[in-house]
């Protein structure tokens, strides 16, 4: 299996004067791999998704994605490279308040075009295996932490992304919903989605992917698999 | 507003900063006052010119309210004298005997002008004190003094010169002994009393001007109630004309009683904007910094505090632009101000000071009001629930809008942006508001403009007319006629003489004259025309043109005052000779105070068999070389008086050029503060949706997408805005130029009401969604450009 996520002597330095918030970095993801991205509070972890999801540029190095190097891309190719290679998943949602849950699961296909009909399906489906089938004309405002978090999933899965990010998604839940949301990234995972996880929950880390990677201050200060993570 | 400075005896300030951050509103805030300020300083200091110096001089002088030429003969000077008397008069002056003198022009010529002379021995007397410019008071028989408003009289009205009573060879003569003028231009001369009788004219009436201040007298409605009560105690018939020092103050204000209204509506449209606008600014920078309120209020920020900050934030560049708009209003004023100052003898009268304190002080109080609810509405904030506040829009709001819109077979951005406006009813009101009022005012801007400039074409009829043939030379020492020993050229053979030149397509022949009404206000200019005189027609409010000898066609305000309509039948009377006459249109022309009776020559033919014209208005074929034209006519009229002038057609009054440009400027600052006051909504708007746009661009919203999505959120506020936007500004201007033409004493003709075009129209619609989109153009930019990262850390 290829790698789905490329970085090589990435380095991101928001302040001149100061010490690179991020790198220099060196990470692959292969395909069909979970993991987990932890580090304490300002270490380069936020940092580090945004540029896997092209939300931000690195200072210096290299960021592929899919096969596909983003760190060039301008931000039309990017908004593109978006909506059909990735799809992300929030601490707090991000879900618009005013649309239906299935407008929100819709609102990626809809934006790269495809076939309203089509991409019913899709969100149908999608709706179906993640429980909130029953929702689907509900506002976001009206469901639980969780049932929330999982209309962020179907809608970063509805175009069929090769990479899930999901930054802090449970931080934003009471224990029960933190849980509903790690079985799904499990279930996720073991279906051979790729998923890049962001989380200060070590447990969380420990039960949805296979390999953890620890930074501190910007770099990588630990890398290993889960197995290996769990004494 | 983000640090706090300050000890325990002075408490916790709020830094300004935010003032600077908002540059969009803050400039958008300060251009809006600018205007305002700017308009209502000239329209105040126009206010002033036109009516203080008039207002002082009048009062310094004692004027008269009424200058009334009752017939002696009938009435005996002690008859006269009693009405002095009567309850409703406060002072008195009179009764003064009259004579009527014709001097000659240029050349000798007949002016054809009668002019009154009044005998009084000394300039001061109660009522109508003559201010004496220069030389002295007529002590002797064969003196007099000349009005310095009677320019007409005579070649030669210079100190120590001489005036003919009469164009006869053996006319005798005044010595000009002192040139003085009346503020209620009661007489073209004065003269001892004695020397009235020779003056007059064998056979004609003898006429004592009295001159009345009364008790209540400071309407049209009220002088006629006074004049009616004199008339009463004197035989029927007795008052043979009559003038209210309100017609003369009327003329005085000619130029400045069309612009004052015109730009007091300017200053009002400002101010107007400028409260839509500080409104809208600073409830907008509430709602969008709830959170920081409550942070702030949470640290100990008292709601006083949080009410002044607000305050500040639109008083500090509103109180930029009002200083600027002081200085522009100041620069603005100087040019129409100068006209008004030179009618009594000054220079430019400046605008006065407290007009610089009082406008700028006003608007910065409605500014302060504005600012004050939402301001009172951060400061009422209670902390818990503003920490606990985000700018997202509570469930409930626009998701109707949203659901509908995106079953439309659209692009998703451009759905999202048709219903986003529902999602905050409160910000798109606003935004409605900004293009609603911004294209009403550009509409109602635009058409004040155009109406102003056609009143200053139909004020002037004869402005397409190339060419002038005097029959008199106009003092030329070196003309024919001076070398000949005077007289004018003789009109018949000028006429043929200009009909037979190649290149005239016709020629209007005109004279001037002064007639008296039966029953009316005393002696009245009437322009007499030979030909067909439709060329130069005035604007008709009602009515149509004369068509030939007994017709009249007479301004509103001669209506107002004789109490007359079109279709009424009227007496002139002219050389003691009475002449029937029917109204048959009512003209726009404010000029002389609004009463001049246009007529063909042949009407007062019965008086004056021998009435000629003193010039013909040439009209040429098309493709004539005006230049050439003149000499050809130069030259087959060069052993005649006439003289021949290239008219400067075209030609405006430089006060006018000034007022136009003035209102052009006025409007395009209107319009482009509407602009920005769109743009600083949608900024408002934008900046609270950044969040959704960054989850949008999150997802894959492309910038292409993004800007599509802004506009398109705006899109349906500037087509509402400009629906709506047009008929109600021409709703306005039509109800508006009506009232600023009656403040000038006339009705309105239909080229000043219908100025607008269908071309014009539809622009101005479609100026709505401009307005919108062009606004929208920079903040959509923004939200394209903006990073996704950035935005999705806002909250």
């Amino acid at each position: 299996m290829g790698n789905v996520i490329e970085l090589e002597g990435v380095v991101k330095q928001y302040d001149s004067a100061g010490a690179p918030a991020l790198g220099p970095l060196s990470l692959t993801v292969a395909e069909g791999e979970a993991v987990a991205i932890t580090g304490p509070s300002g270490s380069g972890k936020s940092t580090l998704l945004n540029l896997v999801a092209g939300l931000d540029k690195p200072g210096e190095g290299r960021v592929s994605v899919g096969g596909l190097r983003i760190d060039g891309l301008g931000e039309k190719a990017l908004a593109r490279f978006r909506r059909e290679r990735i799809g992300m998943v929030f601490q707090f949602f991000n879900l618009l308040d005013d649309l239906t849950v299935v407008d929100n699961i819709l609102l990626p296909a809809q934006l790269a075009g495809s076939a309203r009909g089509r991409a019913m399906e899709r969100a149908a489906e999608l709706m179906e295996v993640l429980g909130i089938a029953k929702h689907g004309r509900a506002y976001p405002g009206r469901l639980s932490g969780g049932e929330r978090q999982r209309v962020a999933v179907a809608r970063a899965l509805i175009n069929r992304p090769a990479l899930l990010l999901a930054d802090e998604p449970t931080g934003a839940l009471d224990t029960a919903s933190g849980n509903e949301v790690r079985q799904l990234l499990v279930d996720l995972h073991r279906s051979g989605q790729t998923v890049v996880l962001v989380t200060h929950d070590l447990a969380l880390a420990e039960s949805c992917a296979e390999r953890t990677v620890q930074l501190v201050d910007g770099n990588i200060a630990v890398d290993r698999r889960n197995a290996e993570v769990v004494r | 507003m983000s640090v706090f400075r300050g000890n325990s005896t002075a408490g916790p300030r709020i830094r300004l900063g935010r003032v600077g951050r908002r540059r969009v509103q803050t400039i958008v805030m300060t251009l809006s006052v600018l205007m305002a300020v700017a308009s209502a300083v000239v329209a105040g200091a126009l206010m002033v010119s036109a009516s203080a110096p008039f207002d002082a001089a009048f009062a310094q002088q004692h004027g008269a309210q009424l200058t009334a030429q009752i017939d002696e003969s009938a009435t005996g000077a002690d008859r006269i004298a009693a009405t002095g008397h009567l309850p409703q008069v406060t002072a008195s002056s009179g009764p003064y005997q009259t004579a009527q003198i014709d001097p000659p022009g240029p050349g000798g010529l007949d002016m054809q002008q009668s002019q009154t002379v009044v005998g009084r021995s000394a300039p001061t007397g109660g009522v109508d004190d003559i201010v004496l410019r220069s030389g002295r008071w007529a002590t002797a028989p064969g003196e007099i003094v000349l009005s310095t408003d009677a320019n007409s009289v005579g070649p030669d009205t210079t100190l120590g010169g001489t005036l003919k009573i009469s164009p006869a060879a053996d006319s005798p003569t005044l010595t000009i002994v002192g040139l003085a003028s009346s503020i209620t231009d009661s007489a073209d001369g004065w003269v001892v009393p004695a020397e009235i009788t020779a003056l007059r004219a064998p056979g004609t009436p003898a006429t004592a001007q009295m001159l009345y201040r009364f008790s209540t007298a400071t309407t049209t409605a009220e002088l006629n109630a006074d004049r009616d009560a004199v008339a009463a105690a004197l035989p029927a018939g007795a008052i043979v004309g009559a003038q209210s020092y309100l017609d003369v103050k009327l003329a005085a204000d000619e130029n400045t009683a069309l612009f004052v209204p015109v730009m007091t509506a300017f200053g009002v449209l400002g101010l107007l904007m400028s409260v839509i606008i500080i409104a809208s600014v600073v409830s907008g920078a509430v709602g969008a910094q709830i959170r920081r309120i409550g942070i702030l209020k949470a640290i100990g920020l008292t709601p006083g505090q949080v009410v002044r900050a607000y305050l500040a934030q639109a008083l500090v560049p509103s109180a930029v632009g009002a200083v600027v708009g002081v200085v522009l209003g100041n620069l603005l004023a100087m040019p129409l101000m100068g006209d008004a100052g030179q009618m009594y003898g000054g220079g430019s009268p400046g605008v006065p000071w407290w007009i610089d304190l009082a406008v700028p002080g006003a608007a910065l109080g409605v500014v302060a009001l504005a600012a004050l609810v939402p301001a009172l509405r951060a400061g009422r904030l209670r902390t818990i629930e503003a920490l606990a506040v985000g700018r997202a829009p509570r469930s409930g709001r626009g998701q109707w809008a949203q659901r509908l819109a995106a079953r439309l077979p659209l692009p998703r951005a451009v759905t999202l942006g048709l219903a986003s406006p529902f999602a905050r009813p409160v910000r798109s009101a606003a935004l409605l508001a900004a293009v609603l009022f911004g294209t009403t005012a550009a509409t109602f801007a635009i058409g004040l403009t155009s109406s102003a400039s056609a009143v200053t074409t139909a004020r002037e009829p004869g402005q397409s007319i190339p060419v002038s043939v005097f029959l008199a030379s106009p003092g030329d020492p070196g003309s024919p006629a001076s070398k000949s020993g005077g007289g004018a050229a003789d009109p018949a053979k000028t006429l043929a003489v200009i009909q037979s030149q190649p290149g005239t397509a016709d020629a209007i022949g005109q004279s001037q004259g002064v007639v008296t009404v039966a029953g009316g206000t005393g002696a009245i200019r009437v322009r007499l025309y030979q030909g067909h005189s439709s060329v130069e027609a005035f604007a008709l409010i009602s009515g149509r043109w004369f068509n030939g000898p007994g017709e009249v066609v007479v301004p509103t305000h001669f209506l107002d005052t004789t109490g007359h309509k079109v279709g009424d039948s009227i007496t002139l009377v002219d050389q003691g000779v009475q002449v029937p006459a029917r109204i048959v249109g009512e003209d726009f022309d404010p000029g002389n105070a609004g009463l001049v009776i246009n007529t063909d020559m042949a009407t007062l033919a019965a008086a004056q068999p021998t009435l000629h014209p003193d010039f013909y208005d040439v009209t040429l074929k098309p493709g004539t070389s005006v230049a050439g034209y003149v000499n050809g006519l130069r030259a087959a009229l060069q052993s005649t008086s006439a003289h021949v002038d290239a008219t400067q057609a075209g030609h405006l009054n430089p006060t006018v050029v000034a007022f136009d440009a003035m209102a052009v400027l006025l409007t395009l600052m209107l319009v482009s503060v509407a602009g920005l006051g769109v743009l600083n909504s949608v900024v408002l708007d934008t900046r609270e949706r950044v969040h959704d746009l960054g989850v949008c661009k999150a997802i894959g919203m492309t910038p292409g997408q993004t800007v599509t999505q802004v506009l398109t959120s705006v899109a349906g506020a500037g087509l509402v805005g400009g629906a709506v936007g047009v008929p109600v500004g021409l709703a306005l201007h039509d109800f508006v130029i009506p009232l600023v033409m009656r403040a000038a004493g006339s009705g309105t003709p239909a080229q000043v009401q219908n100025v607008y075009g269908v071309v014009e129209l539809v622009l101005l619609a479609v100026g709505g969604v401009s307005i919108a989109v062009c606004g929208a153009l920079l903040p959509a930019g923004w939200a394209a450009k903006a990073r996704t990262a950035t935005a999705l850390r806002t909250e």
